[in-house]
């Protein structure tokens, strides 16, 4: 087990007096080299999970583990080797060019007295090239388009080789053809490293298509964790999002997807 | 590889750096010559070269590049181009602690500090808890709330300095009256080794943190990731900046907008990587001021102008030209 929770909890505090819990009792484990996926509607606690996963946010109470370890006893540095994270697709105006941003992945193997080794490098250009970034390393990040942006945050991470890789909605606010590119990259990662990827979606067949096994949030409180073939069911997917899905079969594989829905307009 | 442009740029400001350091003690009101110097025959020529051009000198590029660092180091851990010392009320913080310190009457010192500097440490720590302080209250607050908590800090700060200066008698009102107009004039070697150690020890811890700077620059969330402990280097790098900024503004006064000035002439020049930036700062920093300070000497001759001044005026403009050019 790469990655444990257990009876996690994590509140806010609102105004003077409310206290508003965002996670409650959230247990759910991760094998190494598993793909996981994360689901649920809007404010249901999925980037929280992460966040605290990661310790981006303050620890809460209850246990997160670690490869064993639980985070709060990792230092941050330690804890950077063992996971990393990429972000929401979203445009950030600095001037980092695109070899500085992956160089930075390097972050917690550096020793702060030492310059750049010809290892970290290496690294930087594997993971350029593993992403085909490689023709903009000397571009300004904020001169890439959102798709190119987003392979750059994947290429910082691969740079940084943690055993487990915290995706939030990696591929959201890109279009077809880019959603496209970076899943097809997520695929290229699994299969030629270990990496354990847990990743928050809010694409429905994406989860049950590219993972293997769900973990659904509604209000903070865990109300699905099972294989793709049990989550797309009727029940489930309600139990989940409040909402009922029309289900088909996939024209080529027959795995069961969810039919997107229109509005029709008569 | 790829750092060409940045080694460059610095190279060339060492040999400007190198060059103003050299040229500057001669100039001024009077242009003195080398030979005169080394000759050694005129004991006024002495006087002035050694015991006020040079220390002034000295002083103007300790002062400098102190400033054009710590304001890097805010614009990084507050990731907004227009938090400097002084959008952040950290200068007007070190500014009351002088100028009560000045009200006082006191001669107090400590460890060899002088009591001005020692309250202008204070001022400074406080304006900056205050403003840090609000940032934590709430989470996810907009830079944009934090900036105006820091003008509201200044205004409140100078209010009370202004009202310090009221209860003063006219001499000590003078003196602070003085003092705040910010001027490198009279300080002598002295008090110019007063705030070296922090500056030194300051440059150090700063360039220490060359990369925490550049993974705050990208965002805290994705610092944390790459496993910086945000909130104790935050911390650590305000402080430090927070104490040289109160070390220097003891013995120049708040002399205003190198902090915002400088680090942005350096980032649109160089980029945005730190290992370059800190360097290209505190470079660019030691250029600008004594230069700004001869101009101040000469410039409505025989008087002289505080140094102040011309940074400010030259300041204004480009902080305007900086809200314009961010809209953008």
């Amino acid at each position: 087990m790469i990655l444990a929770a257990h009876k996690y909890c994590y509140t806010v505090q609102v105004g003077a007096r409310r206290v508003v819990p965002l996670l409650q009792d959230i247990s759910f484990s991760v094998q190494a080299g598993e793909r996981f996926a994360i689901v649920g509607p809007n404010g249901a606690g999925k980037s929280t999970l992460l966040k605290s996963i990661c310790r981006i946010l303050p620890y809460g109470q209850g246990e997160i583990r670690v490869a064993g370890k639980r985070v709060q006893d990792y230092s941050q540095k330690e804890l950077a080797r063992k996971l990393s994270y990429v972000p929401q697709a979203v445009l950030r105006n600095h001037g980092f060019t695109v070899f500085e941003f992956v160089l930075m992945g390097r972050y917690p193997h550096f020793s702060p007295f030492t310059t750049i080794t010809s290892n970290d490098l290496q690294k930087v250009n594997q993971a350029l090239e593993m992403t085909g970034m490689l023709p903009f390393v000397q571009r300004r990040m904020d001169t890439l388009s959102g798709g190119e942006q987003q392979k750059v945050m994947i290429a910082a991470v691969l740079a940084q080789e943690a055993e487990i890789m915290l995706l939030d909605e990696p591929a959201a606010f890109l279009d077809p053809y880019h959603q496209e590119q970076v899943y097809t990259l997520l695929e290229k990662i699994c299969q030629e490293t270990q990496v354990t990827i847990v990743e928050v979606t809010h694409d429905v067949n994406r989860a049950a298509l590219g993972h293997e096994r769900i973990l659904g949030l509604r209000d903070g409180e865990v109300v699905f964790c099972g294989t793709p073939q049990e989550f797309m069911r009727q029940e489930v997917l309600y139990s989940i999002y409040g909402k009922k899905f029309e289900l088909a079969k996939h024209p080529r594989n027959g795995r069961d997807i969810i039919l997107p829905e229109v509005a029709l307009c008569q | 590889m790829p750092i060409k442009r940045p080694v460059l740029g610095i190279v060339l400001l060492l040999l400007v750096f190198i060059g103003s350091l050299l040229l500057l003690p001669f100039l001024g009101l009077e242009v003195i010559s080398p030979q005169e110097v080394l000759s050694g025959t005129s004991d006024r020529v002495n006087q002035i070269f050694w015991y006020l051009r040079v220390p002034r000198v000295l002083t103007g590029v300790l002062v400098g590049s102190v400033l054009a660092l710590a304001g890097l180091t805010f614009q990084a851990v507050f990731q907004n181009p227009l938090a400097t010392p002084f959008t952040l009320g950290t200068a007007s913080g070190a500014s009351l602690g002088a100028s009560l310190y000045i009200w006082t009457g006191w001669s107090i010192s400590l460890l060899g500090i002088q009591g001005i500097t020692l309250f202008a440490f204070l001022g400074a720590l406080l304006a900056l808890g205050v403003v840090y302080g609000f940032s934590q209250l709430k989470d996810g607050m907009s830079t944009t709330t934090m900036l105006l908590a820091g003008v509201a800090v200044s205004i409140f700060f100078s209010s009370l300095i202004l009202l310090i200066q009221y209860l003063s008698d006219q001499a000590h009102s003078l003196r602070i009256l003085r003092w705040l107009m910010g001027g490198l004039e009279a300080v002598g070697y002295g008090r110019l080794l007063e705030p070296l150690p922090f500056a030194v020890v300051g440059m150090l811890l700063i360039f220490y943190h060359r990369w925490d700077l550049n993974l705050l620059a990208i965002g805290e969330d994705l610092a944390a990731s790459r496993g910086v402990d945000v909130k104790r280097t935050k911390i650590m790098l305000l402080l430090v900046a927070g104490l040289m900024v109160g070390a220097v503004v003891a013995i120049a006064g708040p002399v205003g907008f190198v902090g915002l000035m400088i680090p942005h002439i350096c980032r649109l020049w160089l980029g945005s990587d730190h290992r370059v930036l800190i360097i290209a700062a505190i470079l660019m920093g030691g250029i600008f001021l004594p230069w700004c300070d001869t101009l101040a000497r000469v410039i409505v001759a025989p008087a002289e102008l505080p140094v102040g001044i011309i940074t400010a005026l030259l300041g204004g403009p480009f902080f305007l030209w900086m809200l314009v050019r961010q809209k953008r």
